[in-house]
């Protein structure tokens, strides 16, 4: 019997020639993470286990992302900690408001995590950089206190269901974020609970790295464990420059053993938007009605690359941000941003009357900078619509990919672009 | 252990947000975090909560963000289990991690109507209405959460294994 990509990274971190799904196991990890939220705990709980030191220096990564640039005394207090810990513990990869970026757009970009890794970070979309090809999943802070300590962590080896996106061709504005939200909208929030999704086709194969970072991204909206896309060209092309350590590919045997297997033909797929308070709760724009907005948001870990960014600005040149809309774009990291700059989407965004922000996760998880009051309505590139996710608990968040937010923004209710002249 | 409080009955998809929300999160004391227990779920539920109470919930509990304060906040109000038909799967590794009780049991969710007083027997995994006079059994805690339990928690586990 043959084992999914899942298994055999797991294996190989386990010291073992094969695990099977349900087994517990001990797997050393390539890289632990934490942001400012998360890693307080975290620090807080590594000084009770008493070791002096983290387990790798370069594998332990803290990012301030969440409410930085710091929004208050007490938020600057909770990043003050991280930097006193990074540099009691000369951490190579800790990164400063102003060289940050939201930790999964930033962690793949600097080539810190690589295919075939095992990364547990202390933030649920660590299910990130599945998208590399590599094992990585979210966790809490005790977690990633004991996983900065032993360098290793136990796992429940998971089921895995395997996506089949047919299809070679996406319809026009229809983007990794429209396969995910389809895909949740299919099987529900819980419907990968405890198990890995593995995204797979030639859809998939003809999605650049960015589209399916968004993918991997949201398995956790499913209840998965992690998300996970097998290394090819794309990835090779992606990581070869950025890597600093040697990196293994893996791929899925062709008589794996999968839980379920679910397939799609992408072309019938629309963009998607899921509509209040759940990312299940999905519609192909076509079906979505009048829904007016009062602000768009544009970036997260989701949808904040630059693949993103473009499609945003396609829409909104020449074009007018709704008089009754605020418009709020995040790039992901600062050489997005410094990307963005270059290529001259900063100009579209502002003259079309948009607030263009540093990087920061910012009112993706209701934070600052672009929360919403009571009964107020936003379309958000983001992941999560859960209820007071942007603010007020009377708010609603819909959510959608990039090229739908701008469109939004421009009419001032949920729109496509082609409706966008 | 063994648990006896009043039981508080909550939906399918209660979300992280929802038991402690984010614009919170700028500290991690549990007592603080406690002042905002599953408030945007249930407003009043802060006030309303008692030492002892049992949190009884449908579906994926838990699910959306890893954070800790989430168990956390749920423990420092005074909560002393959750019962509930499913965990997302961080919050149920966080529970065990942090050392808050939580059982899977569909047939006690649908056996408790809010108000009624609950008795529960973690060890064996057994769940007593006291109102009804009902009892539930339910899924039994795998081997190694229970070594978890034992040892006081994920950090005592692991600083008894780097101590070796
Ligand atoms: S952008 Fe949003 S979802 Fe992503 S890490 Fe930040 S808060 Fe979490």
């Amino acid at each position: 019997m043959g084992m999914t990509i899942t298994e055999k990274i797991l294996a190989a971190h386990a010291g073992k020639d094969r695990v099977e799904p349900g087994e517990l196991i001990n797997a050393r990890v390539d890289v632990v993470l934490g942001n400012d939220i998360t890693a307080p705990v975290a620090i807080k709980e590594f000084e009770k286990i008493g070791v002096p030191d983290v387990f790798d220096k370069e594998k332990v990564v803290l990012i301030p992302d969440h409410f930085t640039p710091n929004k208050d005394i007490k938020s600057a207090e909770q990043a003050k900690m991280l930097r006193e810990f990074a540099k009691k513990h000369s951490l190579t990869n800790y990164f400063e408001v102003g060289r940050m970026g939201i930790e999964h757009c930033l962690l793949p970009e600097q080539g810190i995590v690589l295919p075939g890794d095992v990364v547990i970070g202390a933030d649920s979309h660590t299910c990130t950089y599945g998208a590399l090809g590599a094992f990585s999943t979210g966790v809490g802070s005790t977690d990633m206190a004991a996983g900065m300590a032993a360098g290793e962590v136990w796992f429940k080896v998971p089921e895995s269901i395997k996506f089949v996106f047919n299809g070679e061709k996406l319809p026009e504005w229809v983007g990794g974020k429209d396969l995910i939200l389809y895909a949740i909208g299919d099987i529900g929030v819980d419907g990968a609970l405890y198990e890995a999704m593995e995204f797979t086709g030639p859809a998939i194969r003809n999605l650049s790295m960015d589209g399916r970072f968004t993918m991997a991204n949201m398995a956790i909206e499913a209840g998965g464990k992690n998300g996970i896309i097998a290394p090819d060209q794309t990835t090779v092309d992606y990581v070869e420059s950025r890597a600093k350590r040697p990196y293994k590919i893996y791929n899925s045997d062709d008589d794996a053993k999968y839980e379920r297997v679910i397939e799609y033909d992408v072309a019938d797929i629309e963009p998607q938007v899921a509509f209040p308070h759940l990312p299940e709760n999905t519609k192909p724009i076509s079906e979505v009605g009048t829904v007016e907005i009062d602000q768009a948001v544009i970036g997260s870990c989701t949808n904040g690359r630059m693949e993103d960014l473009r499609l945003a600005a396609k829409v909104l040149q020449g074009h007018e941000v709704h008089p009754d809309v605020r418009l709020v774009i995040f790039p992901g990291t600062q050489t997005i941003y410094k990307q963005a700059m270059k290529e001259g989407l900063f100009e579209i965004f502002v003259d079309a009357g948009a607030a263009v922000s540093t990087p920061t996760c910012g009112p993706c998880l209701g934070g600052h900078m672009g929360i919403l009051a009571k009964g107020e309505r936003a379309i958000a590139t983001t992941n999560r619509n859960f209820v007071g996710r942007m603010g007020h608990p009377e708010s609603e968040v819909y959510l959608s990919n990039p090229a739908v937010a701008a469109a939004s923004a421009i009419l001032g209710r949920i729109a496509g672009p082609e409706e966008v002249e | 252990m063994e648990f006896q409080g009043k039981s508080w009955k909550f939906g399918a998809d209660v979300d992280t947000d929802a038991i402690i929300p984010a614009r919170y999160l700028n500290t991690s004391d549990p007592a603080e975090l406690a002042l905002h227990c599953m408030e945007d779920a249930d407003p009043d539920f802060p006030k309303k909560v008692s030492q002892g109470d049992v949190i009884v919930a449908e579906k994926n509990f838990g699910c959306g963000s890893s954070r800790e304060h989430a168990p956390i906040c749920i423990k420092a109000a005074g909560v002393s289990c959750v019962i509930a038909k499913s965990f997302a799967r961080i919050f149920y590794r966080n529970a065990f991690n942090i050392g808050l009780p939580i059982l899977e049991s569909p047939d006690a969710v649908d056996g408790i109507t809010e108000g009624d007083e609950v008795k529960v027997d973690v060890d064996n995994g057994v769940i007593y209405n006291v109102t009804t006079g009902k009892s539930f059994k339910s899924t039994a805690i795998p081997p190694f959460m229970q070594e978890l339990i034992d040892a006081g928690g994920l950090i005592n586990y692991v600083r008894g294994r780097m101590n070796r």
